[in-house]
Formats: C-alpha cells, sequence, structure tokens
C-alpha cells in the first residue's frame, strides 16, 4: 500500500481539472440562459474540489477535505439563494436570458 | 497501465463528456440530467483517492440537493426550447475568444511549472471519517458553526426571495 497518486500521477489531475474548469468558464461566457450559467458555476466549484481532494491525498493531510467541505456548504447555500433569484426573475420578465437584465445599464 | 489508471481514464472520460453535453444540449432538462451524471462521474473520483466521506457527502449534496433544486426550478419555469434566444453572433465570437484567452494563460502556466515530484506517504490515517471528524470539530470549530449560521441565513433568504409579494392597496 503506498500513495495512490504514484500510480495515477498528479498531473493528471491538474490537467483534468483544469479542463473540467475551462469547460465551465466556456458555459458561463456562451450560454445565455440563466439557468445553464449556474451549471457552468457548479462545474467550476467541481474542479476546483476535486483539485482540493488530489492536493489533500498528495500531501496526505485532513485539511484540504474539510475545506471542500466548507465549499459544499456554500455551493448549496449559493444554488438555493440563485435559483430563488432566477424564479423571482421569471416571475417579473417572463424568461431568464442573461441579456434581458440590463436595467442597471445606464 | 495500472488497474488504478485505467479507472482513472474512464472516469475523466465520461466527466468530460458529460461536462460538455451539459453546456451544449438545447433542453435545460437534458443539461440537468447529464450534469447528475457528471456529479456522479465526480463522485467516483472521490473514491478512487479514498475519500469515501467527501464522496459520500458529495453524493447527497450535489446530486441529491442541488440537483433537485435545478430540475423543480427548471419545471417551475416550463422552459421549452423556443424559449432560448437566438444569440448575437458577436456575443458568441467574443465568448469563444475569451475563453480561448483563458486556456492559453493556463496552458502557458502549467508548461513552465516545474514537475511535480516525490509523492509522500506517511502511512498514517488521514481521511477516515474518524480522523475528518476530529480536525473538523477541533480545528475548525468556528468555521463550521459559522457555515450553519450561513445555511440558515440562505435558507430565510430563498424563503423571503421567493415568497410572493402581496399587492397592497
Amino acid at each position: 500500500m503506498n500513495n495512490i497518486l504514484t500510480q495515477i500521477g498528479i498531473e493528471n489531475y491538474i490537467f483534468l481539472c483544469v479542463t473540467l474548469f475551462c469547460i465551465g468558464i466556456f458555459g458561463v461566457l456562451y450560454r445565455r440562459n440563466a439557468i445553464i450559467v449556474f451549471m457552468s458555476i457548479e462545474i467550476m466549484l467541481n474542479a476546483v474540489n476535486l483539485l482540493f481532494v488530489a492536493f489533500s491525498t498528495y500531501h496526505q493531510d485532513a485539511q484540504g477535505q474539510v475545506f471542500v467541505f466548507f465549499s459544499m456548504a456554500v455551493a448549496a447555500a449559493e444554488v438555493a439563494v440563485g435559483l430563488a433569484i432566477l424564479v423571482s426573475i421569471f416571475r417579473n420578465l417572463g424568461s431568464i436570458s442573461i441579456d434581458n437584465l440590463k436595467n442597471l445599464k445606464g | 497501465m495500472s488497474t488504478v489508471l485505467i479507472i482513472f481514464c474512464v472516469l475523466s472520460a465520461i466527466t468530460l463528456s458529460t461536462a460538455f453535453l451539459t453546456i451544449f444540449s438545447r433542453n435545460p432538462i437534458h443539461s440537468a440530467i447529464y450534469l447528475v451524471i457528471c456529479f456522479f462521474s465526480i463522485a467516483g473520483h472521490y473514491l478512487l483517492l479514498n475519500a469515501e466521506f467527501l464522496a459520500i457527502v458529495h453524493v447527497i449534496v450535489y446530486s441529491g440537493a442541488i440537483m433537485i433544486l435545478f430540475l423543480f426550478t427548471i419545471m417551475l419555469m416550463n422552459l421549452n426550447d423556443k424559449d432560448e434566444v437566438h444569440k448575437p453572433r458577436f456575443t458568441r465570437l467574443g465568448a469563444i475568444v475569451s475563453f480561448c484567452l483563458v486556456c492559453l494563460v493556463l496552458i502557458k502556466i502549467f508548461i513552465d511549472s516545474k514537475p511535480i515530484v516525490g509523492y509522500d506517504y506517511t502511512g498514517k490515517d488521514y481521511q477516515s471519517i474518524k480522523v475528518l471528524g476530529k480536525v473538523l470539530l477541533n480545528e475548525y470549530m468556528v468555521p463550521f458553526e459559522f457555515a450553519s449560521i450561513l445555511l440558515l441565513v440562505a435558507m430565510i433568504g430563498t424563503v423571503l426571495l421567493s415568497k410572493k409579494e402581496k399587492l397592497e392597496k
């Protein structure tokens, strides 16, 4: 029994997480549907969480996993509030395209 | 090629392809289903790294709670394919260009970084539920309590936001 990362390599995890994060960024930039934008944000959060766990295994330290635990709590709160905001936007405007949300633009 | 590496490659392929499909499918419900598969494969990655507690919490929180919220919201709005407005080509081009710039920066960082060597193996138990609980409730006691306050505030905020306003006249 030794460190699992000797068989996989931490670089593979870094590449996977960076690719996943880039997919998330692309989703935020490309799609106009606010729900898909939220899903892309979730994908980005998950990419970072996965990298935290990989480095926690690399350093053989529990603190990375504890941090992931907190980040999951924050993500849950964020999704709940965000979706409530989306529902109220849909109620007022009748669509959730983020192009319609330009009332703040002067 | 060891078994672990093969499992890693299969899981990574599932993760990346479903993440792509989440973004590019037209129907929001299909996106949500693909996102569930993506989250399950990430839980598989956690299991591969022996983080069984996080894998279970991830399945419960993401695949359970968050996806139910997403699906309920999508069904509440009754979105169809035709609701997706036609994007202006300029916006699409801008998105692709800025995405390529981000990728360029990240790739440059990883090419120039030093290779990572030396994997620790101390042999001590560091990621069982027992150890995680001790770390969480000894060193991170105050953040743990603040997380509960955060969840409470988020709950109250959600109820306030989604409550229908009464028209008072």
